[in-house]
């Protein structure tokens, strides 16, 4: 079995009595979509926020290519190569979608302190920039500015800065959120062909999404995964079932 | 970053600078030094507002503390010039000096080195508490300036003569406001360049949302560290070239009041513009001595005007002349 990329051991955090992480254990392999399902309240963005490193765990290891994460911060996390979409779009708003991605690409080629160029003129920054847009579908829309952006099209935007930073891993919390069916439908096929680029971990409503895409499903119920596998095991299994997909599925 | 201009925009501006302008010239034509003086006024507290622009428009930092570095800058003039004068070395036997860019240097270099330790700490906070804790530290300043005989303590340091500026009679009104009209320019270039720039970027996204920032692996604290003591640096030489307008480095230019006024300035004008603190300026100083002239209470009048602007012109006058700041 391949070295995983990205590996949770035993995890754990509590808020006061709440065992908002109990124990977890997980890891995305190469080349795999591992998607993580729960009901609300699980614990999914407590977990996500420990990844990221908005705060600490209380116990446990988070690795990233073998490397402990413990005490490194949200910034350095991504330039490891930890690629990141936000559940609720969090752009740069008064920036267009360009010089969102520009920002990106600017910080995977290390150079924040550069005072007097312009950037508006740097073919370096809007190129690989202009090129992701394109790849995301949204080249007519690169000058308007985020606020502007349809909720799909935010989505997007957050799945082509994640593109521009080249990661090793992506994390995609909820990247179909609050879009329609024509817009999941797409961005399924566009992460499905992403999968080659890097592993995913996708936090996930949308079930027809997770079961078309997905590897492994794991399953986050009351802070502890409560089972892993391949999709049609975890559609299978009893636990699963009475604990959250209900008879549907 | 640096949107294309609209042309409403470039007519604002190219409308504020002759608006400005016209004063030193007319000053010149009707040979009236005193609107010379005024223009100068301008031109030095734009070019401390438009340091505080660097952190406040660019970076969103509202630093209340501003003026520890503008009243550094002056205690750093009148300090050198005052030892050159009495011909006495400066601490360390190091020689003192009368010369103008040799001591907006010195101020420089103070200011970059006070601003370090400031930011470094004040950053660790944010919103209102960032704003306290610069208020707190430009405070502690204040009264160590105050409280230290050796300069004048609560009197002031008076400079009795401008420094000397190479080429250039600084002790007459034209050549001295034309000095502070070149360094201005130049101020106001390094602001368009750093706007443009790809450290201009992450400030201004660190401003608009620090967690983006992060997540693209850019730590906001090293960029507002930078741009914070960027902005000290600048307006620090303001305070260099006020202490000399006014031949006096007065403890005021230390004081919160100070730095409040800087904060009001870039407001008046339209923050995160280019020329919103130039703007600024010329609105205040017009203020100070036209309503100055009629009433004592002209602060009263400019407190209702300052609200107007608040509320219903938030982008100040350039935002009112060039309409909303175009992206992309």
């Amino acid at each position: 079995m391949a070295e995983p990329v990205l590996e949770i051991r035993d995890l754990r955090k509590n808020f006061g009595a709440l065992k908002a992480t109990d124990g977890v254990t997980l890891d995305v392999r190469p080349g795999e979509i591992h998607a993580l399902i729960g009901p609300n309240g699980a614990g999914k963005s407590t977990l996500i926020h420990q990844i990221c490193g908005t705060f600490p765990p209380d116990s446990g290891a988070i690795r990233l290519l073998g490397e402990d994460l413990a005490g490194i911060g949200m910034a350095g996390r991504a330039r490891l190569g930890l690629g990141r979409s936000f559940q609720i779009s969090s752009l740069a708003p008064e920036f267009s979608a360009l010089q969102n991605v520009m920002l990106a690409v600017q910080a995977r080629q290390g150079s924040s302190f550069r005072f007097f160029r312009p950037v508006m003129g740097d073919r370096a920054l809007i190129e690989p920039a202009r090129a992701m847009l394109e790849r995301v579908g949204l080249s007519a829309r690169t000058d308007v500015p985020a606020a502007k952006l349809s909720h799909g099209e935010r989505r997007q935007l957050e799945v082509a800065v994640a593109l521009a930073l080249g990661p090793k891993i992506f994390l995609l919390d909820e990247p179909m959120a609050g879009m329609g069916p024509e817009g999941s439908k797409s961005l399924t096929k566009f992460l499905d062909g992403l999968r080659r680029e890097a592993p995913i971990l996708l936090v996930e409503h949308d079930m027809d999404a997770v079961f078309a895409l997905a590897d492994r499903v794991s399953v986050l119920v009351y802070g502890r995964i409560i089972a892993t596998g391949p999709v049609d095991d975890i559609r299978r299994d009893p636990e699963v079932r009475r604990a959250y997909l209900g008879d549907a599925a | 970053m640096n949107a294309a201009m609209s042309s409403r925009e470039i007519f604002a501006n190219m409308l504020i600078v002759a608006l400005f302008l016209a004063i030193p010239l007319g000053a010149v034509l009707l040979d009236e030094p005193f609107h010379l003086t005024l223009a100068t006024r301008i031109a030095v507290l734009a070019l401390a507002a438009t340091g505080l622009n660097i952190a406040l428009g660019l970076g969103g930092l509202v630093s209340f503390g501003h003026a520890a570095f503008f009243g550094l800058g002056g205690y750093t003039a009148g300090i050198i010039a005052s030892h050159a004068l009495n011909v006495e070395p400066l601490a360390l036997g190091l020689p003192a000096t009368q010369s103008m860019p040799v001591i907006a240097l010195v101020a420089v270099a103070v200011a970059a080195l006070v601003a370090l330790p400031i930011g470094a700490i004040s950053l660790r906070t944010s919103g209102v508490y960032f704003i306290m804790i610069t208020l707190a530290f430009a405070q502690m300043i204040y009264f160590f300036a105050v409280s230290w005989p050796a300069y004048g303590g609560e009197d002031g340091l008076p400079m009795t003569l401008r420094n000397a500026f190479p080429g250039v009679n600084t002790s007459k009104p034209l050549p001295f406001f034309l000095v502070c009209l070149a360094v201005l320019a130049v101020a106001l270039l390094l602001f368009w360049l750093i706007r443009g720039s790809r450290f201009g970027a992450a400030l201004q996204a660190g401003r608009q949302n620090p967690t983006r920032l992060a997540a693209v692996g850019i730590s906001p604290f090293g960029i507002r560290l930078a741009a914070f003591v960027i902005s000290a640096m600048v307006a620090a030489l303001a305070g260099v070239l006020f202490a000399n307008l006014s031949r006096f480095a007065s403890p005021s230019m230390l004081s919160w009041q100070m730095s409040g006024e800087l904060i009001v300035l870039i407001v008046l004008g339209g923050k995160d513009r280019l020329l919103g603190p130039l703007a600024g300026a010329m609105l205040y100083v017009f203020f100070e001595y036209m309503l100055g002239g009629l009433t004592e209470r002209w602060q009263f009048f400019l407190g209702l005007i300052l609200l107007g602007v608040v509320l219903f012109a938030r982008g100040g006058l350039l935002g009112l002349l060039a309409g909303r700041p175009r992206h992309g």
